[in-house]
């Protein structure tokens, strides 16, 4: 369904169209702001951005997994995975936008 | 710069926006809010069209297709016909996957 990849780059050049700023400049403060949403879910915090989504931490308790090709049961540690709760928003944009579009 | 949402640290766009304007005193407030505004919409927009949009280190959003089925409402217990759809996903990236575990 998707042709196309955007990167960060992209987003550069979309705030060189908008703001004006030079594409260097535009990819440092692209950089920042994923950084300090890093940061924050580093430390533990959510991060909410109102019309986009949610992006939060969640706490995975220890288990027992197994080897799906030699059954071998393999223990798996308590780890922190990050989620994304899209907005509403986001969810009816992305159904409207690709309603027509063959899959 | 943190609030308090349902016992958990939140950081949401404004102090998102805050930030980048500190660490950025010579550009204008309202260019800012224009600069982290364009990162989230490009984001969005992108998916609306089908595209995928890969930000290496931190994680990749992209659009999955959910099959038409046959659903239920939980109240009645009725039988509804779902249509096909398509829903926003991220995937997170191995760089902000393993900073959550510190590694």
């Amino acid at each position: 369904m998707s042709d196309k990849t955007l990167t960060r780059m992209d987003l550069s050049e979309a705030i060189f169209r908008e703001v004006g700023l030079s594409r260097n400049d535009s990819g440092q403060l692209v950089e920042s702001v994923l950084n300090h949403m890093s940061d924050a879910l580093v430390r533990g915090e959510q991060v909410k951005i109102s019309s986009f989504g949610t992006f939060s931490v969640r706490e995975k308790a220890a288990r027992v997994g197994r080897n799906p090709k030699t059954g071998e049961e393999v223990p798996i540690n308590p780890r922190r995975v990050l989620t994304f709760r899209p907005s509403h928003l986001m969810k009816d944009r992305i159904a409207a936008g690709n309603a027509q579009t063959k899959g | 710069m943190i609030c308090l949402y349902r016992g958990t640290m939140t950081m949401i766009r404004s102090e998102l926006i805050q930030k980048i304007a500190d660490e950025n005193p010579h550009l204008f407030q309202r260019d800012v809010e224009k600069i982290v505004n364009t990162i989230f919409d490009e984001i969005t927009d992108a998916m609306a069209r089908g595209d995928r949009v890969e930000l290496r280190g931190f994680g990749a959003f992209s659009v999955k297709k959910r099959d038409a089925r046959v659903g239920r409402n939980p109240r009645t217990g009725e039988s509804v016909e779902v249509e096909e759809k398509h829903v926003p996903f991220f995937k997170t990236g191995k760089l902000l996957r393993d900073r959550l575990n510190g590694k």
